[in-house]
């Protein structure tokens, strides 16, 4: 084992490097486009034995992508925001071709207005494509949640592909210390892929991904696909156990921190939920009991380990960095919707935006929604979601405004 | 390359390797010259299919192909190709499977697909020197949601999108010169009533490596709006008036296979189908027949020099 200093898109290579993919279908979009610079390098070095073709668009690489798992080669794959919405249709299609390989996705804001700094809207448009979702906070994560993604991804009762998602600037552009396991305990790990009856040859001809008439044939094949992705989340805890064994860092589908003892809880995904562990922590310095709450898995969603985790809470405060308009965050909802109903579930779930387009959420701003909660908690009734902004921020763009001539 | 083994019309194959009973239309000239086409290409393929009235062929828990095939979506089936043919040769490369194993790996297409929303993923698959076969049957309209006008289109048909008293304003899109432009291995275009040289053509595309892009005229008697029975003798006269010139693009030059000397005039064409009936009643729109006509000359003129 070795240890660099490593950006989370550098993570991301090295992670598809110790996979032993065989092939990778890119095109380039900030800011992801340091992964597949990085592995073209290596490529051109004779580092490693993979096949690199850049597509003309994220539609044609996914569909290549899936096409290549399909007849039976580990496939890498990464891409961003725009990217990964222009190739939706693919996510889906090849998605229920339950041809497994693993995209790297590295969130940014969605236009309009376009910008290049992170939020959730991307990743979140791809929820119900089929594949599964892995959430990154560190760069550390992101390296072993792509073994992790391949174990998942190759396995018998799952065959699905997975997104692992990392937020862009804030990951993919920053550097920490990444621990770089040997080869060797990775293919320990992660066996070479056996696609088993996943192939074209000319020996064993088949027919993929054929048209259904009727909804009975196509019902049929869409509860297949949504009960292997369920069966994914007892799988994600085992390995994510023998990862711990082998590689000292055990990965739950959920992350507690603090949270055991903690009345309130903050719950969030990816990388800003390390400023929730930083408020957390000045937060119990003053002698409040709030906690963190992190999924790593968004699909399959991980409601039981939830249950578990909230389980008499007096109240959370879900932060979602993605905006559905017209209706408030998305996590707030599946969360919502998972605990209703349930024995010792918390009577409140306030809900918040925050962090668009890379928006920053500050620690006065934490212990403003762990108010906000509480205030909730005691009142007993559900506040409506709250978007996080500053005086500032608006006089910051009533300024802008003025400059532009717009009264 | 070797002399061509179909020297008449008694060397073709007397029984087909693709199944029946598919849900196509009776006399459906794509699935006509699919016949063929399949015959000589064999079971060693996969075809790699976009959305179109071919995306019925294989439909669960049946299949006509002996070999294999996969369905991608409308715009990305070269794309599919690109996948399959780098996994193939990666599973080569690495002895995971041997040569015996290899497939040829077959795009199969509308015009639709492959002169409007496949197109970008075509070029980008010709210039990469993709290793693999392009089938565009050409039926001159989005046949599968109810023959739309598409970039196929021929001036003056009646479609489900261009129902006016002149038909369809447009002209066809030449996606022979688009294709032969990036300078591919080869490029021919057939029709599924003159087998031989389908035949033939198929055959040299088999042998070649690289991008080998074929566009088949499909007469469709459903979007057409003629009797399934007039499929093949429609072919002919697409090729008899010279609305059809049978080609090959081969080695950066285009050479005919088919010269119609006395070409027929179009009218003979235009008359057999119901999508340019307008073209002749209540009133006879001598302007419109004309351009298509004056079209069909001057191309014939530049060829014969
Ligand atoms: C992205 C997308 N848009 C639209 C469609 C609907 N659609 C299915 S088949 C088809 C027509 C395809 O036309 P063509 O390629 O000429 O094939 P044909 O139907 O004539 O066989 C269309 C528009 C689709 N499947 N996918
Ligand atoms: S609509 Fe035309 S092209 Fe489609 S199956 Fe019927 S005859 Fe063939
Ligand atoms: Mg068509």
């Amino acid at each position: 084992m070795s240890r660099m200093l490593l950006t989370g898109n550098g993570a991301a290579a090295w992670g598809m490097r110790l996979a032993e993919v065989d092939y990778l279908p890119a095109f380039p979009i900030t800011p992801q486009t340091e992964i597949i610079e990085t592995v073209a390098k290596w490529i051109d070095k004779d580092e490693i034995d993979c096949r690199m073709v850049t597509l003309e668009s994220e539609h044609s690489m996914i569909t290549a992508a899936g096409a290549a798992a399909a007849t039976g080669v580990r496939v890498f794959t990464a891409t961003s925001s725009q990217g990964l919405l222009y190739g939706m249709e693919m996510l889906y299609t090849v998605a229920g071709w339950r041809a497994p390989f693993v995209l790297v996705n590295v969130s940014r804001g969605l236009s309009s207005p376009i910008t290049l700094e992170p939020d959730h809207n991307d990743i979140l448009a791809a929820r119900d494509s089929g594949f599964l979702q892995i959430h990154c906070a560190t760069c550390q994560e992101v390296l072993d949640s792509i073994l992790l993604a391949y174990r998942l991804a190759e396995d018998e009762r799952v065959r699905l592909p997975v997104i692992v998602n990392l937020d862009g600037f804030y990951l993919s552009f920053t550097r920490e210390p990444v621990d770089i396991p040997e080869l060797a305990a990775v293919s320990r790990f992660l066996p070479p892929f056996d696609p088993e009856n996943i192939r074209f040859k000319a020996s064993e001809p088949v027919s993929q991904a054929v048209a259904v008439l009727g909804g009975g044939p196509y019902s049929y094949f869409r509860y297949q696909s949504h009960l292997a992705a369920l069966n994914a989340a007892s799988i994600f805890d085992d390995i994510g156990s023998e990862f711990g064994r082998i590689f000292g860092r055990t990965y739950e589908a959920v992350e507690a921190y603090r949270a055991a003892d903690a009345e309130l809880v903050f719950v969030m995904m990816g990388s800003f939920a390390t400023k929730a562990k930083d408020a957390v922590d000045r937060l119990r310095e003053a002698g409040q009991a709030v906690g963190l709450v992190r999924p790593r898995l968004l699909r399959p969603f991980p409601a039981a380990a939830f249950r578990q985790v909230l389980a008499g809470k007096k109240g959370a405060a879900v932060i979602d960095q993605n905006l559905s308009a017209g209706a408030g965050g998305i996590l707030h909802g599946e969360l919502t919707a998972a605990l209703y109903g349930r024995p010792n579930a918390p009577n409140i779930l306030a809900g918040f935006i925050g962090g668009l387009g890379g928006r920053d959420i500050g620690p006065e701003e934490f212990f403003e929604m762990a108010a906000v909660t509480r205030k909730a908690v005691d009142e007993g009734r559900t506040p409506p979601p709250r978007l996080l902004y500053t005086e500032g921020e608006l006089r910051e763009v009533r300024t802008l405004q003025k400059i532009a001539g717009i009264t | 390359m070797s002399e061509t083994k179909f020297q008449s019309l008694k060397d073709l194959p007397t029984s087909h390797l693709l199944g029946a009973g598919t849900a196509m239309c009776a006399g459906c000239g794509g699935l006509e010259a699919l016949h063929g086409i399949y015959d000589i290409l064999g079971e060693k393929t996969v075809f790699i299919n976009a959305a179109g009235c071919m995306s019925l062929l294989s439909v669960y828990p049946f299949t006509p192909f002996r070999g294999s095939w996969l369905y991608t979506a409308m715009a990305s089936a070269p794309a599919g190709a690109q996948g399959v043919r780098d996994a193939l040769d990666i599973l080569l490369e690495k002895e995971r499977i041997g040569p015996e194993d290899d497939l040829q790996t077959v795009v199969l297409t509308g015009d639709g697909s492959a002169y409007g929303m496949g197109l970008s993923a075509t070029s980008a698959a010709i210039e990469r020197g993709l290793d693999f076969i392009y089938i565009c049957y050409d039926n001159e309209g989005y046949g599968n949601t109810g023959h739309q006008y598409s970039g196929a289109t021929p001036h003056g048909a009646r479609t489900a999108t261009s129902k006016g008293p002149r038909g369809f304003g447009g002209h066809k899109k030449d996606l022979f010169a688009i294709w032969a432009a990036h300078r591919p291995s080869y490029v021919a275009t057939v029709v599924g009533s003159e087998p031989l040289d389908l035949a033939r053509k198929i055959e040299k595309a088999g042998e070649l490596k690289g991008p080998r892009l074929i566009i088949v005229l499909a007469p469709c008697p459903t979007g057409w709006d003629y009797d399934p029975m007039e499929t093949v003798e429609i072919g002919k006269l697409a090729v008899k008036t010279g609305v059809w010139p049978l080609k090959e693009y081969v080695d950066g030059k285009v050479a005919h296979t088919r010269v119609p000397r006395k070409r027929l005039p179009v009218e003979d064409y235009l008359k057999k189908q119901g999508r340019f009936a307008h073209l002749f009643d209540p009133h006879f729109q001598e302007e419109v027949v004309k351009e298509i006509q004056g079209r069909v000359d001057a191309y014939w003129e530049e060829f014969d020099g």
